[in-house]
């Protein structure tokens, strides 16, 4: 149940970053994952609630945006998306290739936020 | 009323342990430790197989030393001090897998510049140490001959990092009607070209691929490739 860490990282960086930016409250929070980031959505939401609890995330919706695996297949000179992750391979061609371009995504993408207060200062790292 | 607003942030969510991360793999690099992440499911045979190439290592004439993640118990780091290799417990009290952080502390007072290795043995669990970098400058994979051929393709994501595949216990083979072309086939199928070594920690078959693997990528890690 490593999204419980996850989870508790997630509402740590967004509400810095909301309070940096003068927000009040966080209505929606949009998280890209890779599907190689080996993260289960359902246990993700269900730590996501569990911490963002008594946080400017409290209510959030968690939008979580599915990036599926890319590779480079140097046959076809092309990134091309797998079908699933039980062959590293070009779908096209078949050539076996590791060199992945996409799908280790653990990103958080934007906050939507609400309040009109000054933005904090101190620029966000 | 206030009107709504999106924030742009675009910042890995592990973004606290890359850096930490980041840092360890640098003191480790200039310091010629080459650091070893074992990754597997509960039972394969980590402890055997590390005990083992700590004792391999040593009679080699290379200083040695472990971390090892449980959840609870400290057998793991007493089994492995019978090698004689300086050996840290991190109990992670139910938490499913290491994270840099941890690394850094249990390893603060370690003189690293009189250490050629340094094996981290991670939490059993074949899901949750995927994502967490901890420095290494290798991440070993092992799979046991009685798990079955077909874990590589339950545990893609887990295998996909990996730089290293160890087979264990090959001595349990026929006992367990392996099939190892079957279970090599796999391995490369989620991870093309990646080393594997076949071992047994009993009768000692593969180790010696494996540490000549070792001491080959540390000489790399010695004498890093001319820009």
């Amino acid at each position: 149940m490593h999204e419980l860490s996850i989870a508790a990282s997630i509402v740590e960086q967004a509400t810095e970053h909301c309070r940096r930016a003068g927000g009040t409250r966080v209505t929606t929070i949009r998280l890209r994952i890779g599907r190689l980031a080996g993260i289960h959505p359902a246990a993700l939401r269900f730590g996501f609630d569990l911490v963002a609890a008594d946080t400017p995330l409290a209510d959030a919706t968690l939008a979580i945006v599915d990036v599926p695996v890319r590779v480079w297949c140097p046959a076809c000179s092309a990134e091309v998306e797998l079908p699933g992750l039980q062959r590293f391979a070009c779908p096209g061609c078949g050539l076996p290739t590791g060199e992945i371009r996409a799908g280790r995504e653990l990103e958080i993408e934007s906050l939507t936020l609400e309040g009109h207060g000054q933005p904090a200062q101190e620029p966000v790292r | 009323m206030s009107i709504p607003r999106i924030l742009e942030v675009r910042t890995s969510i592990l973004k606290r342990n890359d850096a930490v991360a980041r840092d360890l793999r640098r003191d480790f690099t200039r310091h010629g430790v080459l650091v070893v992440n074992m990754v597997s499911s509960p039972g394969t045979g980590k402890t055997a197989f590390l005990l083992e190439t700590l004792l391999l290592l040593r009679r080699r004439g290379a200083t040695v030393a472990a971390v090892v993640g449980d959840l609870e118990t400290d057998n793991d780091a007493r089994r492995l001090a019978a090698s004689g290799a300086p050996v840290r417990q991190i109990n992670t009290h139910g938490l499913c897998h290491l994270e840099a952080d941890m690394i850094r502390t249990h390893v603060a007072d370690w003189d690293l510049a009189g250490l050629d290795y340094l094996f981290i043995e991670n939490v059993g669990n074949l899901v949750c140490p995927t994502s967490w970098d901890l420095g290494e400058s290798l991440r070993l994979a092992l799979l046991s001959v009685t798990e079955g051929e077909d874990k590589p393709l339950k545990y893609p994501a887990l295998f996909n990092t990996a730089d290293v595949a160890a087979l264990t216990k090959l001595d349990l083979a026929a006992a367990c009607g392996f099939d190892a072309p079957l279970a090599r086939a796999n391995i490369a199928a989620v991870r093309p070209g990646m080393p594997l070594v076949e071992t047994s920690a009993r009768t000692g078959a593969g180790l010696d691929a494996w540490l000549d693997l070792l001491t080959a990528r540390r000489h790399r890690l010695l004498t890093p490739a001319r820009e």
